[in-house]
């Protein structure tokens, strides 16, 4: 007798299939892991460790190595001038030697991001596990990947046996449906997530977002949400895998060819949730009433509309919440009541693996085309990897950069956490389409206000932080 | 990885909430490429501060960490497990932890013991009327005692387990060798490799 099968989400059935060993006796399950990307930042540690047990790397052909984290983004012929970026970099490219791991070094073109490398190279597919020892692996979950951040001893773990002991999680869903309005974007939907549920409230879970909001999402724009999955505490964030995806996949390097896509997109399609599967929590979000969202606090839940006032404490019941948004607004300099479009930036970032890809240089672009960049303020331009520095070039989005006044960089992490020499003065303001807002993040006393590309060019424009509605009115 | 079962050391109280692993470790310590030798760089712009805790002479050698709730937010840099360690401390005590952090730490033989709000606050009294107080952790039984006050704390099954017999990860998993290796052998063929490299 065939008993009837329970209806699963996506995660369940990704976890499912890569059950290599159940685990007895509160132990966790054995995972097998399809792709691990590797970066010069949590892996010296990692390839030390196999080296002093005298382990291999099991699967090179599953693992692919990238500068990012360390390399500058101007003069990137000469040699990294901070001795331990360098010292990263060059055990990075020893270790990659070693143990015959690929590598995408400074100056090639798949350089970048670790984030955006994976997907532009194709590598990233549905149905897969995808690790990394970063924490915004969860980006990758837009393909319908189950992507998870991961440490270092488990990066170590991965390379010795291409598996991972994980203990289950829980699913969420997180339903997004309507239409969002001119000038709001993915950024703005995931910074809303987070300042609903806060930055601990995706916690133990995976989340899944859904809803035609989601679905009417370009791959960048799923991307940019699943990335910030981490900042509200989740273990990883997921998109089911629809024809948006297959088509960003289709004729990439590493996009499977022939019967084998045919195949691949067959599987590809059993992927989402089954109708009458069960999540264990649910969130609604109307996208069609949803503004230009910004923060203004210390970490990405404490995030408001672009349109409101800096909160006041004193109207935080939480008593633990109300102690950090007091110290958050001190951090920040910050008076409770001001409104965010009157507070003044001396920076804007364009950057980092949530939002550098080509659409959101696109995005900025088109907004800043033909305008005059605010006096005083600096815009620096990252693209997330080589090949969207290339793309951009191709397209003339960096003459138009150049021509506002931003400063057109090469690839990496830069400014998103300052490891190399791009970062705030103390006491300096950023607008910024990085992901996290923490103190210090940008540079010693730097303070961060996290934003969408959209939201960044117009603040670019008008100096203090602006919707691109704000410069109907201007010009 | 030494077996842990009971140990006793100073109660050190750190007031916070929602201390994320930049300020455990800022990003500046991350370049090193060791595994050890992180003291220096545990909370190192508080420790800027003058009257920072762990300034406190009577507090610098602490073992046991009692924290407000979220700890470990943030980036999931196992460098925060490791400047803990290198400070000293086997423990932490919070109401709540971040779920990555926690999984580094029990990797690296660092207790995460999951206790309430009230009772943090209670041994922050505590602490306060007796500077320097030891905490003593008994992990087969779960307790954390400090003078005469003894509370029981959470941590899962499986990792109190690992910690009491001080395992190596790695070597547990490859007593399934045998299970990876058939797994391996049925990975369908449109799966993505990184190696014969393409698109370059
Ligand atoms: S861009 Fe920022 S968040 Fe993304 S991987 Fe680099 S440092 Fe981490």
């Amino acid at each position: 007798m065939s008993i009837p099968s329970k209806p699963l989400t996506l995660a369940e059935k990704l976890w499912a299939s890569h059950l290599v060993a159940e685990g007895k006796d509160g132990a966790p399950d054995l995972l097998y892991i399809d792709l691990h990307l590797v970066h010069e930042v949590t892996s010296p540690q990692a390839f030390d460790g196999l080296r002093l047990a005298g382990r291999k790397v099991r699967r090179p052909d599953l693992t692919i190595a990238t500068e990012d984290h360390n390399t500058p983004t101007i003069d990137i012929d000469k040699p990294i001038a901070d001795l331990t970026s360098r010292t990263q970099i060059e055990a990075l490219r020893k270790n990659a030697a070693e143990f015959g791991i690929r590598i995408h070094s400074l100056g090639d073109k798949n350089q970048g991001i670790v984030h955006v490398v994976g997907p532009q190279l194709g590598l990233t597919m549905p149905g897969l596990t995808v690790v990394c020892g970063d924490s915004h692996t969860s980006t990758h979950g837009a393909f319908g990947a189950l992507a998870m951040g991961i440490g270092t001893s488990e990066v170590e773990h991965v390379l010795a046996t291409q598996t991972l002991p994980l203990t289950p999680f829980k699913t969420m869903s997180i339903n997004v449906e309507g239409t969002l309005r001119a000038g709001v974007t993915a950024k703005d939907i995931i910074l809303a997530v987070i300042a609903k549920i806060s930055t601990s409230g995706g916690q133990g879970y995976v989340l899944e977002y859904r809803g035609s909001a989601i679905r009417a999402l370009s791959m960048e724009g799923r991307m940019t949400i699943c990335n910030m999955s981490i900042e509200a505490g989740a273990r990883a964030g997921m998109v089911a895998p629809d024809e948006t995806t297959f088509a960003y996949l289709k004729d990439r390097p590493h996009a499977p060819t022939g019967a084998d896509w045919d195949q691949a997109v067959e599987y590809w399609k059993s992927l989402p949730t089954d109708e009458g599967a069960v999540f264990d929590a649910e969130v609604f979000i109307d996208a069609d009433k949803l503004d230009p969202f910004v923060t203004w606090g210390t970490n990405p839940g404490q995030g408001v509309s672009l349109f409101d006032s800096v909160p006041n404490p004193a109207d935080i019941n939480d008593p633990n919440e109300r102690a950090a948004a007091e110290r958050a607004l001190e951090y920040m300099d910050l008076k409770a009541g001001t409104p965010m479009k009157e507070i003044a930036v001396d920076t804007v970032f364009l950057g980092s693996c949530t939002n550098s890809r080509i659409e959101d240089l696109r995005a900025a672009a088109a907004i800043i085309e033909g305008k005059t960049k605010a006096e005083g303020v600096r815009m620096m331009v990252v693209p997330g990897s080589q090949k969207v520095r290339l793309q951009a070039e191709e397209e003339g989005l960096d003459k138009i950069f150049k021509d506002f006044g931003a400063e057109w960089r090469f690839a990496g992490c830069s400014m998103c956490l300052g490891m190399n020499p791009d970062q705030l003065a103390p006491g300096e303001r950023a607008a910024s389409t990085s992901n996290r807002n923490f103190e210090g993040r940008q540079g010693k006393g730097a303070r961060t206000h996290l934003v969408s590309p959209l939201v960044a060019a117009a603040t670019a424009i008008r100096g203090t932080l602006s919707a691109p509605s704000d410069l109907e009115s201007v010009s | 990885m030494d077996k842990i079962e009971k140990f006793s050391g100073v109660a050190v109280p750190l007031k916070r909430s929602n201390v994320d692993t930049d300020q455990i470790i800022p990003a500046v310590y991350l370049k090193r490429i060791t595994k050890t030798g992180f003291e220096d760089a545990l909370f190192a712009s508080w420790k800027a501060e003058p009257d920072f805790v762990l300034n406190q002479p009577v507090f610098a050698h602490g073992e046991v960490l009692i924290t407000g709730p979220d700890f470990g937010t943030g980036s999931s840099r196992e460098h925060a497990v490791w400047a803990l360690r290198d400070w000293g401390f086997k423990a932490v005590f919070s109401a709540k932890f971040a779920d990555i952090f926690r999984g580094n730490s029990g990797k690296q033989g660092l207790i995460t013991g999951v206790i309430t709000e009230d009772e943090t606050e209670q041994l922050w009294d505590l602490i306060d009327a007796n500077p320097g107080i030891e905490a003593t952790v008994d992990l087969p039984n779960q307790t954390l005692s400090l003078g005469e006050t003894t509370l029981s704390f959470e941590i899962d099954a499986y990792t109190k387990w690992r910690l009491m017999e001080g395992l190596d990860d790695i070597g547990l998993t490859l007593r399934d060798e045998p299970a990876i290796t058939s797994f391996e052998s049925k990975r369908q063929s449109w799966r993505p490799k990184t190696l014969p490299a393409k698109g370059i």
